[in-house]
Formats: C-alpha cells, structure tokens, sequence
C-alpha cells in the first residue's frame, strides 16, 4: 500500500482503480497511488504493464469506445470529486486534465488554429484573449521564437519536434489542471527529445505532470516521482531518487537494471 | 534426382542475349506489355473517340450558326418553322435542377456521413449503409415518375401556382437520388481520418459534434470535395427524371417553379424523333452533347483544383 506524503499538496488521488477493456482480463488491477500538486509524476514498465491505459483513465478516453467499467476512483483535489464516476461528464474532465500523444497529432489547421482548439472548443470569442493565451502557450511551450512569423501556415509544415512542441502549447493554451503525456518523445530525435525535457521540467512549475515513458534515464531525468508497474499491478511507487538508487522489490530493480522489459 | 540437378544448371546458366530462350522471354513480355497497354488505351481512346465526333459533328452547324448568337440567344428552338438557336435556356434549365439537386444532396449527404462515420457503432452503420445505398439501385425512371406523381402534388398543396412541370419536383428528387453518392464517398473519407486525429480533438474537451465539423471534416476535405463532384456531374447528367418531371420546354428562366428543359433533356427529345441525318436539328444534338461535355468537365476541373489545394497530408 502506497502511503501518501502529509507535507505535500494533492492533485489527484488513484484509489483501488481496477479496469478491462474486456471481461476476463484486467489490465488494471486495483492501482493505488498519489499524484501531488506541481510535481512530475512518471509511469515506468515493460509494454503491456498496463501505464498507457492508467494514464487514459485520468481523462476518461476509454469512453471514446465501447465503454469498460472503471473500478475504483481517481480523485481529483481541491473539490475531491471522482472523474471517474458516471455522473461526471467527460467532457468536464478533458476541459481541466490535457494530454499529449505518442505520435503528434497537430490538427490540419494553421499553428494559430492549433493551439487556440481548445479555447474554441470552450466558445471563447474574445480575440485579444486567444492572441494573448496563443502566444503565452507556445512561450511555454518553447515555441514562441520559432513559429511568430508564421503562426498562419499550416501546422504540417513544421517538424515531428515542433509538431510535439505544438501539441504541448496546444494542451497548455486552456491551463488544464493536470498534463497527460503518453510517451511524449517516443517519435522524436535525440536533440527534439531533450527540448521536450527541458519543457517539462520547466513547465512543472505550473501544472501537474503524469509522463509514461519507456524511456528510463528520461524517467530520471525529468520526474519526481516514479511508480513502476508489472502485468497491471502497482509494483512499487515512491520519489525517484529512491526507485532508481534504492528500489524495494526485486522486478522493480531487475527492470530498472536492465535485466527484463 | 539426376533430372533435378540438370534442370537446376540450365535455369542458372546465363545464355547469350540472342539465345532462343532469352529471345522467347522478351517476346513474351513485349507481348503481355501490348496486351496490358491496349487495355490502358481502350478508354483513352474511347473518350477520344467522342470527343472528336462531337466536335466534328458540331463544327458543321456553327457554319450555320454564329457562336454569338449560340451563346446569347435567349431562346432555344431548332425545330421551329424559324429556328433560334440560344443554348441558354437548355443551360440555365440544366444549371438550375443541378442547384436544386444539390441543394438537398449536399447538406443530407453530408450529415448521414457524418453520422454513419462519427456517431453510430459497426451494428448500425452495417444495417443503415446498405439501405441508403438502395437509393442508387432504384431505376431512374422510378424516380421521375415520383417526381411527376407524387412529389409535384404534393409540392402544389404548399405552393398552389406551381405548374405541373416544375424544376423544383425534378430536383428534389434527383438530390435525393444522389445522396448514397455523396453521403457514400464522404463517408469513406472521414473514416480514413486517423483515429489520433479524433482523440486529439476529444481530449482537448471538444464534444463529438465539434470533434466532427471541426476536425473531422476539414481533415477529409478532399475526399468531401470528390464527392460532392461525382454529385454534380451525376445532377448535370441525369436525364430520366427531368425528362419525366420537368416539361420538356426550353424556358429562359430562374425560376425553379416554371417548367424547363435540360440539355440531356433536349437530346432525348430530340433523338427519339425521326431527324434527317446531316440536317441542323440532328447536329444540334451534337452541339448540345458537347455543351454538356464541357460543362462537366470544368465542375472536374474546379473540383480538381480544390482537391488539390486543401488535399491535407495527416
């Protein structure tokens, strides 16, 4: 059982989440952990262990399809109210909790169109406001100085790297709550990967941040704290300096050594 | 085994460019490419072919008649006592139904696309697909005799001093016709709109109907705009229904409430009759064939053009 740091700020609260996409297998099994407030929060483990789809529970993406139950709650904090439960729309949770994608995705639109969605989304007309939140998004996003001049061309035109740096402004430009990131520099080359890095490390001054990587060093890198899990079970989970210098159970370290995954 | 190995040494052995073998094989791929290119070349050479009859046989009454009068003229009667030769009235009449028709296929197209694609599971979208579909299976000469008996009646009792012929009957129902069409093709493009594309939209909180109109649909674009084209040239090219529903009167007009003719129109008209050949009423038919064929080919070529410029890469 994870036990949750007193001294430090809650954002969100993983209790006894269970889940299958179908009947018999549960690629969940009752995951358990803290995600705390302006910290980076990593999901380590083989493939299949089950990171991706807890990380696509926080913004209930799993009801873009046939729906599963979700067993358990995800508590969100200040108001600790369950995303999970059928009387949340999920949309309200997509409107405070982004994600970015394994693969970026910018939309076939303008880089202006890309990163103001979700304020259209939201029915904002207030043109001064969008230019405003535009620019700030891609200043956090480190994209600012690189894309000011062209910000109508089409978002296609730009690099995997700076596509994925769109995605990222594109999440920012709502100042959602918490930042989902599903392997975020997977794509990427050596060089757009540590700009992605060095972002969020940034940006975890402002927004809560749960990353799944595959990657380990990157997982040192840039998080505070790292659950690794097995076959969708929470193996272990605890601030990162310790999972990766002094882990508790032996897959924990055979996996972080190298020896399976 | 003996035989085996001889065969495999023959096989491997390089012979000289003029050995009947090699000379054999060349012969047979010089063959096979004839056969593939004549196939290639039959429909080229059939568009050729009408083309050019089309032309030739036009070339001839433009002796007769000036391209100034055959383009300004308002009237349309070849066969008169005093004939006049305006094209006008049978492109407008054509242009209009056209309009009508997509009036109602466009917007009906494009939302059961929209739905079929975006909102509806495997299950339904394999029971309502097929259905929709039976829309372009049912004759043409159905649908016209709908449009004259059924839909012009019923139009009459909203809109009394509609005439019995009208534009209007004639191109709802040719809309309606060419729904599965459009609705078909459009469907097929927004389905290939990667799946990433969606979840991106739905996760920046955006709903289905916005995930849709917003995402979507300018990402299929392209594959909208070819579908709203096969829409276009199938309403330009119909010629059952308006022959049936729209009366079959050259009028000059906008008014979609008043008979009127189309070039398809005219040429069925026209073909059934006994016409001399060589005499101008017969290479009117041509004229007209030819009117139709440029006017389809310019909708191609501006959908072309469209295709082109919003063909997104994803």
């Amino acid at each position: 059982m994870v036990e949750v740091n007193p001294n430090l700020q809650l954002r969100a609260e993983v209790k006894n989440l269970s889940f299958s996409y179908s009947t018999e297998k549960k690629v969940l099994n009752s995951v358990s952990m803290p995600i705390y407030d302006t910290k980076v929060t990593a999901l380590i483990g083989p493939s299949g262990c089950g990171k991706t789809t807890l990380l696509r529970c926080f913004n209930r993406m799993h009801d873009l399809y046939k729906v599963k139950e979700y067993q358990g709650e995800i508590t969100l904090y200040p108001e600790q109210m369950n995303i999970l439960s059928k009387d949340i729309d999920p949309i309200e949770v997509r409107m405070r909790i982004g994600m970015v994608f394994q693969k970026p995705n910018p939309f076939p639109k303008t880089i202006f169109e890309n990163v103001v969605y979700g304020l259209r989304v939201r029915g904002v007309k207030k043109t001064s406001f969008i230019q405003e939140r535009c620019e700030k998004a891609l200043q956090q996003a480190g994209l600012w100085d690189e894309v000011k001049d062209r910000l109508n061309s089409s978002a296609q035109m730009l690099s995997g790297g700076q596509q994925q740096r769109l995605c990222i402004a594109r999440a920012l430009a709502t100042e959602p709550e918490v930042l989902l990131l599903d392997e975020p520099t997977s794509a990427l080359d050596p060089i757009s990967t540590a700009h992605v890095e060095e972002l969020i490390i940034e940006l975890k001054k402002d927004v809560t941040i749960v990353i799944v990587t595959h990657n380990l060093h990157q997982a040192a890198r840039v998080s505070d704290y790292t659950a690794f899990m097995y076959l969708g079970d929470l193996i272990e989970y605890g601030p990162t300096t310790k999972i990766f210098t002094n882990p508790a159970d032996k897959r924990t370290e055979s996996y972080i050594t190298g020896r399976f995954g | 085994m003996a035989n085996t190995a001889k065969k495999t040494s023959k096989l491997s052995t390089f012979t000289s460019a003029n050995h009947p073998v090699r000379r054999m094989r060349r012969f047979r791929e010089m063959m096979i490419e004839l056969v593939l290119f004549l196939a290639a070349a039959s429909s080229v050479l059939v568009t050729v072919g009408i083309v050019w009859i089309l032309v030739s046989e036009s070339l001839p009454f433009f002796q007769t008649v000036s391209l100034v009068e055959f383009l300004t003229e308002t009237q349309w009667t070849p066969l008169f006592a005093e004939p006049k030769y305006g094209i006008l009235p049978l492109v407008c009449g054509t242009l209009l139904t056209t309009f009508v028709a997509l009036l109602v296929a466009i917007p009906l197209g494009t939302i059961s696309a929209t739905f079929l694609s975006e909102y509806t599971n495997s299950t339904v979208r394999e029971i309502v697909k097929p259905v929709l579909e039976l829309l372009a299976a049912v004759p043409t000469v159905v649908y016209g005799y709908f449009a004259l008996i059924f839909v012009t009646p019923l139009l009459q009792k909203i809109i009394p001093d509609l005439s019995g012929f009208n534009v209007l009957s004639a191109g709802l129902v040719i809309g309606i016709m060419i729904i599965p069409y459009i609705s078909s093709l459009a469907e097929d493009a927004m389905r290939s709109v990667p799946g990433y594309l969606r979840e991106g939209s739905f996760a920046m909180g955006a709903s289905r109907f916005q995930t849709s109109f917003r995402v979507v649909i300018p990402a299929a674009f392209s594959g909208i705009t070819s579908a709203y084209i096969l829409g276009i040239s199938r309403a330009i090219g119909e010629t059952m229904v308006v022959a049936i529903a729209a009366g079959m009167q050259p009028n000059f007009t906008l008014n979609p409430l008043q008979p009127a003719e189309t070039i398809t129109a005219y040429i069925v008209q026209v073909s059934m009759g006994d016409l001399p050949h060589g005499s101008i009423g017969y290479q009117s038919i041509y004229v007209a064939g030819l009117t139709l064929l440029v006017m389809t080919l310019m909708f191609n070529v501006i959908g072309y053009y469209l295709k082109k410029k919003y063909r997104e890469s994803y």
